[in-house]
């Protein structure tokens, strides 16, 4: 199963036709605490680089951005009671929504584990 | 939600104190009070009221809306409300205390005198509706106020009616927006600078427009030429507050408001900072449009533990019509009438209105009274007195602590400095909650978004220099520390009545009104 | 000046130690064209307590004080009696010289004290949520339509024509700007409000539906069917209250389904004050909408040694975190307001304000049946709690208030003052009784009320 990356700090898994979303354990460390999510609802139409979700910490509210365009399958209703997942588990059991993929072609121009944590440390 | 107190621990509860050895029966520690919830103390049945018992066979025309369930409030006996509410207000900082140097909120002394006034039943006990002729007093106090207002800013006109500096912004971007579309187009963007307070792009955004913020130049001031660049038929406004919120006076407004004007667009100045230059500078001589002034700022009016505020916003000429309603008019005869109802000629077309009444009544005698008090002489003091202290303290600090500023000129009525150089760690949190302990208030913090860790440090004018002196001294001593690292002031303040508090829980699992475990939940 | 420690002693070293030789040293970067050569003319010198005293003290003798009078106004704020020891409380440095509790460590008191004022507020509305209060009640009005289209992310809103007028221009002027639709009507004089009519208004772009409660003309109406028609279309509720005072005899707008509750709190501890400073109540009855909530909001925490405290949370919905993203614009609020409010509501209790309730509609039912009495008057309302509507012979409602005015009775608010121009409405006055009404008062009321009306008879 391909994971992807963004320079926005999102990675995203794909699998077949659909797509699995979350922010990177970078991304988490940066924001510290996260206390509440706020996710795309199912069927909502995400356009590529467009906002998808808010991740909160205490002061301070960041938008995720859609990493490809596509339609939401599921959000992972395991962080409305237990926002903490995202700091604990950022690339596996905080996952933020399921998409499906309008255009694989836009997969291309993102990045690989490899290119991320170049990318990352070069930050 | 609403999640019971999971800890477990309750006022009453014995504790250790921070060494972990003295422990007392009560968790007091002498005149540090524990006070429990009035939910814990107080009962359904207890009243600290005298009124007639209910008869329940007295008429009644409710048409059957009667309350049949308990509402869940409970009472006090008057000792015992008083004493809960004192008991409180000793875990409270307040201006009366001590040093209160919050940067851009103007912690200066209340005077009393204020508080007396605005007592006085003729403005305390009169209706918003009154028939105007049993009003005329209140009336000319508006009247008064607004003079005032007008002839420190050198503006031809002032709205009275918004709430607070918040309400007065909207005011003023709504006037902007109305005067844009009476001629045609309201334009799409408002320009704010990035060391903006958090309300001028929320306001903008609130009034309809998109927001493109203005870099600033490496000294602290909007960058006039990324300015310039950016001023085109799509720009609605610039909002900027001068003086600025990193303390400088922004010396090239005249130009950049001459350049917005030029580009069709209006000037909103954000008045936060009026304090620094009431008296010696008139706005309307810098080319500004509309200008919110926070009465609970620059005149003394109590903040109250956050409110109320009341925020008057002056305006130019060609905004001038566009006021928002109710206002006040004098007539021929001397008598004054709020003229509340809309009507559109050549020098009315008014937006509407922002309140349901004319605005805050309670605030406007208190501003009048300390204005009257200290006059055209002593409100040029004022501002005076503010920009000294704050210089005093900049050049006091600055050889310690970072001052990103300190050569871009004169502060004006606050010193900003940043966290560079903390050692172990530490930041700017640290530092200020090591103040608490040494008994001050601290500073602003994190603000302006400009510079890393900022501290914003505004005396106000009503301290003197030994209360001045003896803060440098405690502030160059906790900047020691967090310079070497410290650890012990990460777990600061140890004296205060809570050490730090879980924020992080508060908002993970929100808990926002008492909930009785062994109440009946309501359906 | 009596306000001012420094000496010009201090002036000097302190001067020297910013390296300047005057005060004009520091203020260099003012432009020459804004630069003054003194005080600032047209404006007087500096004055004495006494003598300030003096001038505002005469100022306040032009004005006819409630205290002094008979007294029948409401509209939107009415007269209650507030015990001594909230203007104690209120008058306590370490509350009325605090700023926002920015610091929890140290503002404890105003943050436990909001902790019960919003556990309070959320009670008395029957909801799960209030926050630590809005400017007023009618902006809080408009910020309940502006977080109804939020949370149904649609953009029209129906307002009753028994909304009282000033709210439903506040919401209107805001509309304008952000482009929202709204819906309003004109109060029918009818003794009864016109639900079915306000439903029938209800479709599915609705984003919510504003009701008053008791209503601008004093009536009260059970609200479920209101809150079911909005519900089916996908609606939410929005009641407002602006006497709370009611709240203890009828049923709470929660009880009755309303979504977001909002009103004025300044019934309560506030006092009249010509208009302002008030304080805006809100409350949501359902606690999955408490992230759209505009304001401030307290809640309940630990600190390090596991002791209970209470700092402003969920932050990041405001706008010094999300700027051009916040839930609102608000900054201040209405603090001292919510402490003189919360104040007189722990005195009160649930006891003493059930006591009080029942006292002031025992008082408006004396009046209503008195002032009905009178010839030329007829009572609009079958159900009212403390103020009804009488419908007057004769002259427009608005210049009998002034002749009862001369006459040193304040009588009441004429719709002719808030519907101007509205002939339908100008022959309706709105009168409020409280506790603070004595019989002989309404007496005086009934007497003046027949002489003004006798001296003008019908045409």
């Amino acid at each position: 199963m391909p994971r992807y990356f963004t320079d926005e700090h999102e990675w995203i898994d794909v699998e077949d036709d659909s797509a699995t979303v979350g922010i990177t354990d970078y991304a988490q460390e940066q924001l510290g605490d996260i206390v509440f999510v706020e996710l795309p609802e199912v069927g909502t139409a995400l356009d590529k680089g467009g906002d998808a979700a808010v991740v909160e910490s205490v002061k301070a509210a960041s938008d995720v951005y859609a990493p490809i365009t596509g339609e939401v399958t599921e959000g992972n209703t395991m962080l409305e009671d237990e926002p903490a997942l995202v700091n604990s588990s950022p690339e596996e059991d905080g996952w933020f929504f399921r998409m499906s993929i309008a255009d694989a072609s836009e997969l291309e121009g993102l990045m690989d584990e490899a290119g991320y944590k170049e990318f990352v440390d070069g930050l | 939600m609403n999640a019971p107190n999971k800890s477990g621990w309750k006022p009453t509860m014995e504790v250790a104190d921070a060494t972990g050895d003295m422990v007392t029966t009560t968790g007091n520690r002498a005149l540090m009070l524990e006070e429990p919830l009035i939910f814990e103390i107080g009962k359904a049945e207890t009243t600290g009221v005298d009124l007639p018992e209910v008869d329940e066979t007295a008429p009644n025309r409710l048409s059957g809306l009667d309350r049949a369930q308990p509402i869940g409030l409970v009472g006090l006996t008057e000792p015992e409300t008083v004493r809960h509410y004192t008991r409180l207000s000793r875990q409270n900082y307040g201006i009366d205390l001590g040093f209160f140097p919050l940067g851009s909120c103007t912690m200066k002394h209340n005077p009393r005198l204020n508080e007396k006034m605005a007592r006085l039943p003729g403005f305390a006990d009169i209706h918003p509706l009154a028939p105007q002729s049993s009003v005329q007093g209140a009336l000319e106090v508006i009247d008064q106020l607004a003079t005032w207002l007008k002839t420190l800013t050198g503006m031809p006109a002032v709205a009275m009616s918004p709430k607070a500096g918040a309400h007065g912004e909207l005011c003023g971007i709504l006037a902007i927006r109305a005067a844009h579309t009476a001629a045609g187009n309201p334009r799409e963007v408002v320009l704010v600078p990035e060391s903006a307070h958090g309300t001028n792009p929320a306001t903008a955004a609130f009034a309809g427009y998109k927001v493109d913020n203005i870099p600033a130049t490496p000294e602290g001031r909007v960058d006039v030429e990324a300015l310039k660049a950016r001023l085109g038929p799509d720009v609605a406004a610039v909002m900027i507050t001068n003086p600025n919120t990193c303390g400088l006076f922004e010396k090239d407004f005249r130009e950049i408001a001459d350049a917005v004007h030029e580009a069709g667009g209006y000037v909103y100045c954000d008045g936060a900072n009026f304090n620094a230059i009431v008296g010696r500078v008139r706005p309307g001589d810098l080319g500004v449009d509309a200008m919110h002034i926070n009465l609970h700022k620059t005149f003394s009016t109590p903040h109250g533990g956050g409110g109320p505020g009341s925020g008057p916003v002056v305006f130019s000429e060609a905004l001038a019509p566009f006021a928002p309603l109710p206002y006040v008019e004098k007539d021929e005869a001397g008598e004054f009438h709020i003229i509340e109802e809309e009507h559109t000629d050549e020098d009315h077309h008014t937006f509407g209105r922002m309140t349901a009444f004319h605005g805050q009544m309670g605030m406007f005698t208190r501003a009048l009274t300390y204005m009257l008090s200290h006059g055209a002489d002593g409100l040029k003091q004022v501002a005076e007195d503010a920009v000294l202290n704050a210089n005093y303290i900049l050049r006091s600090l600055e050889d310690i602590l970072h001052a990103p500023f300190a050569d871009s000129g004169p502060c004006m009525h606050e010193a900003l400095f940043g966290d560079k150089d903390f050692g172990g760690g530490l930041t700017t949190l640290d530092l200020a909650k090591g103040l608490i302990d040494e008994g001050y208030h601290p500073m602003t913090v994190y603000f302006p978004l400009v510079v890393h860790g900022a501290m914003l440090v505004e005396p106000t004018e009503t301290e003197s220099k030994a209360s001045i002196d003896q803060f440098i001294t405690a502030f160059r001593h906790v900047t020691s520390r967090a310079l070497d690292g410290d650890e012990a002031l990460k777990q600061a303040p140890y004296f205060a009545p809570r050490r730090r508090l879980d924020e992080t829980a508060a908002a993970r699992k929100p808990k926002l009104a008492w909930v009785d475990l062994e109440e009946e939940p309501q359906a | 000046m009596r306000y001012l420690p420094l000496t010009d002693t201090d002036r000097q070293e302190m001067l020297a130690k910013c390296g300047a030789s005057s005060v004009d040293d520091l203020f260099v970067d003012v432009p020459e064209v804004a630069r003054l050569d003194g005080p600032i003319h047209d404006l007087p010198m500096h004055a004495s307590e006494m003598a300030v005293e003096r001038h505002m003290k005469a100022l306040a003798g032009k004005n006819l004080a409630a205290e002094n009078t008979p007294f029948f106004l409401g509209a939107g704020a009415y007269r209650h009696h507030i015990p001594a020891s909230v203007d104690t409380v209120i008058s306590r440095g370490e509350f009325l010289t605090a700023y926002t509790p920015y610091q929890p460590e140290i503002a404890q008191g105003t943050l436990q004290m909001l902790f019960e004022f919003q556990s309070q507020v959320a009670r008395l509305y029957g909801c799960a949520v209030a926050n630590a209060s809005l400017y007023d009640g009618s902006t809080a009005c408009w910020e309940a339509v502006a977080m109804a289209t939020r949370v149904t992310k649609r953009n029209r809103a129906v307002l009753s024509g028994s909304l009282h007028p000033h709210y439903a221009q506040v919401v209107k002027t805001m509309a304008q700007f952000t482009g929202d639709e709204i819906a309003d009507a004109q109060p029918a004089i009818t003794t009864e409000p016109d639900t079915d009519g306000l439903t029938a208004r209800i479709d599915e772009n609705t984003a919510c539906v504003v009701v008053q409660y008791p209503d601008i003309l004093g009536r009260l109406t059970d609200l479920s069917k209101v809150a079911d028609a909005a519900h089916a279309k996908g609606a939410l509720l929005v009641v407002v209250n602006t006497e709370p005072v009611a709240l203890g005899a009828i049923k709470s707008p929660g009880e009755l389904g309303a979504d977001i509750v909002v009103g004025e709190g300044q019934a309560l501890g506030v006092g009249l004050q010509f208009g302002g400073p008030y304080l805006g109540l809100f409350a949501v009855r359902n606690p999955k909408h408490v992230r759209q909530m505009p304001g401030r909001l307290c809640g309940e925490t630990v600190d390090a040694e596991g002791k209970r405290g209470f700092v402003l949370t969920l932050s990041t919905r405001e706008q010094h975190i999300r700027r051009e993203k916040a839930t609102s614009n608000i900054c201040t609020n209405s603090g001292l307001c919510a402490l003189a409010f919360t104040t007189h509501m722990t005195l009160l209790g649930e006891k003493g304000l059930r006591q009080l309730a029942a006292e002031n509609h025992r008082l408006a039912c004396l009046a209503a049946d008195r002032l009905e009495k009178v010839p030329g008057v007829s009572l609009l309302n079958t159900a009212f709690f403390n103020e009804f509507t009488l419908m007057l012979e004769g002259k427009p409602a608005r210049e009998i208030v002034r002749d009862l005015a001369d006459r040193g009775v304040l009588g009441g608010v004429s719709l002719g003052r808030l519907y101007p121009g509205v002939e339908a409405l100008e022959h309706a006055l709105l009168v409020a009784v409280t506790e603070t009404t004595t019989e002989e008062d309404i007496e005086t009321l009934a007497n003046e009320l027949e002489a003004v009306l006798e001296l003008e008879p019908a045409q």
